[in-house]
């Protein structure tokens, strides 16, 4: 079977950080460096955070993660089941965010540190955000 | 690898005149965001013109702690003061601070000896 792990929780702040503290430490299991490591905390974080701020306004909702070794790397998917996002390609340009607070860098830093990026979203029945990352190779000879 | 994770962010703040230093460590996420807006924009309310947030010892930042330091810039500059940034030269809050484009609004710096004199 192959390795992975679920984790559902509440779309709370604090649930951010244990996101970003169950990838790291199932990333590390499987081989990546440290600096692989901390692009990918950054990217879980955005992903996770997203659902907290935008998913389920008003209210708290699902976190859905999932980590999945790959092979040859990690497959991470984060979803909710909130709002959905009305206009993906804009949510996806930088500096575009709904809330002033925010800089709307999420989905750039999300891309930035994955190899493969995709979002999956409905109005009204989620988001799906899933992201590949693989490990640097090896240093011949090591 | 995992040290500090989850680690609440906590902040020294120490004044002199009009220059307030605000040192941050721990987690710099969504969940740490409200408590420093809150610290930085009381600084702000305080009259402060000079606010130097030394990062040196925050070991995760992402894009809800850029929203903060991005808003108490626009805040403070509307005021006439300027905020200044003090990171490590590497890592990954280095990396996010670069990528972010902050830097062509807050000079990030080595050390708090770096920032201009009043």
């Amino acid at each position: 079977m192959t390795q992975y792990f679920e984790l559902a929780c509440p779309s709370r702040p604090e649930n951010v950080g244990l996101c970003r503290v169950a990838v790291a430490t199932f990333a590390a299991n499987l081989g990546f460096t440290l600096p692989e490591i901390e692009e990918i905390k950054v990217a879980v974080s955005e992903a996770v955070s997203n659902v907290v701020v935008h998913a389920y306004p008003g209210v708290e909702g699902l976190i859905g993660l999932r980590c999945q070794d790959s092979g040859d790397g990690i497959v991470i998917s984060v979803r909710d089941e909130g709002v959905g996002i009305a206009d993906v390609a804009q949510a996806r340009q930088a500096s575009f965010s709904t809330d002033p607070e925010r800089m709307g860098l999420g989905f750039v830093f999300m891309e930035s540190f994955s190899d493969e990026f995709s979002v999956e979203s409905a109005l009204g029945k989620g988001t799906r955000i899933e992201m590949r990352k693989r490990r640097e190779a090896p240093a011949e000879g090591a | 690898m995992l040290e500090g994770a989850g680690k609440p962010v906590q902040i020294a703040i120490k004044r002199q005149g009009r220059t307030a230093t605000a040192r941050l460590s721990g987690e710099f996420d969504l969940k740490a965001a409200p408590q420093v807006r809150e610290q930085l924009d009381g600084l702000i309310d305080a009259g402060m013109q000079r606010i130097v947030i030394d990062l040196r010892q925050v070991r995760f930042l992402d894009s809800s702690g850029l929203g903060v330091l991005l808003g108490r810039y626009r805040r403070l500059s509307e005021r006439g003061g300027s905020i200044y940034l003090v990171t490590a030269a590497e890592g990954s809050v280095r990396t996010v601070l670069e990528m972010s484009g902050v830097r062509q609004v807050m000079p990030l710096l080595a050390s708090e000896s770096e920032v201009p004199r009043a």
